[in-house]
């Protein structure tokens, strides 16, 4: 059984500290609602028929679960180098803790103003916890909370994601 | 107004009709990249494998997401509003599994702004047992002219 460092007094500074406040790399789009919706066989005619979104919404909005969709970056762009990743709190932790794998083991999303195809999302994100050194069926790790909150343009939350993330390294010494 | 269920015509214990789908790879690849996730564990399934150390890809979280989203306003109709969802994940979901959502409402209420609420245990099982659980709270509307997607402000407190 491998054991864990403390945690860097660097990496507790930045519990509740605001982070990567980030732009959408594009509007809200009406094609990715639909290719979302498809996705899981969403017949929701909300999202399909502009006259139901007229109705009760004033026009189309997205599906609330997709609020992740609208900040996470391209997987290349011009004059990226490195491959672009979402959640960059997250990534960091596994960086400087030293644990090469990590799964999110729970999700909480609040939703709050609709999101509407055109928005501008912007996101920020805000490390609220670290626990202490546990052994899980995956290996030894720790958890942590990670929050996204989402902006649209008017400065409205339209969201906030919690993210619980198990941060680890396999037994087998197959982590790198 | 759009019918759909109504806030008033829901009890605890209520429970709604199952709804089946067979994973495949497209399943879990078609949701990764519909979520925009580039994560290899979401399509390589060597990388799944022999990094994660997992069976093969699996279903990502936006996406799961979306499953449980689907499920509960296939039964409340597009009048059926999202408030808060909280998920946790047991097991991996994998091509060749047969999900199963399932849901039971566990409370309702109306709020002191008006606000006609219902709480849901959803449940995506795989051979009888919890790959992922979801906890939803989704507003109903109160009668024929309510419309929760009409609130806004102080009037929204999910």
């Amino acid at each position: 059984m491998n054991d864990l460092p403390p945690v860097p007094d660097q990496v507790l500074a930045r519990i509740d500290q605001i982070q990567y406040e980030l732009e959408g790399g594009f509007p809200v789009e009406q094609g990715y609602i639909w290719t979302s919706c498809a996705s899981v066989e969403n017949g929701n005619p909300l999202f399909w028929d502009g006259e139901v979104a007229a109705e009760l919404t004033d026009g189309p909005v997205a599906p609330p679960t997709m609020l992740s969709v609208w900040f996470r970056p391209h997987h290349w762009s011009p004059g990226l180098t490195e491959p672009a990743v979402p959640l960059q709190a997250h990534f960091d932790l596994k960086e400087d803790l030293g644990l090469p794998e990590a799964i999110i083991s729970s999700n909480t999303n609040v939703f709050h103003h609709p999101v509407r195809v055109g928005d501008r999302v912007r996101s920020r994100q805000v490390l609220r916890s670290i626990s202490e050194p546990k052994t899980t069926h995956l290996g030894r790790g720790r958890f942590w909370v990670v929050d996204v909150e989402y902006l649209n343009q008017d400065d409205a939350i339209v969201g906030v994601e919690s993210y619980t993330a198990f941060g680890y390294r396999r037994d087998d010494g197959e982590s790198q | 107004m759009r019918a759909g269920v109504l806030h008033g015509d829901v009890t605890v214990g209520w429970s709604l009709a199952p709804l089946s789908h067979d994973v495949t790879a497209t399943t879990v690849v078609l949701g990764a990249l519909a979520s925009r996730d580039w994560r290899p564990m979401h399509h390589d399934h060597d990388f799944a494998v022999n990094r994660n150390g997992t069976r093969d890809i699996f279903l990502n979280t936006p996406n799961q997401a979306a499953w449980f989203e689907r499920y509960v306003t296939d039964w409340t109709g597009p009048t059926g509003r999202l408030g808060r969802m909280t998920f946790r994940m047991n097991t991996p979901v994998f091509p060749g599994d047969h999900m199963v959502l399932a849901g039971t409402v566990t409370s309702t209420e109306v709020d002191e702004v008006g606000c006609g609420w219902v709480d849901l245990d959803v449940s995506l099982e795989v051979d009888g047992a919890a790959a992922t659980t979801c906890v939803v709270r989704v507003a109903l509307p109160i009668d024929s002219d309510d419309n929760p997607w009409r609130r806004h402000g102080d009037r929204w407190r999910p």
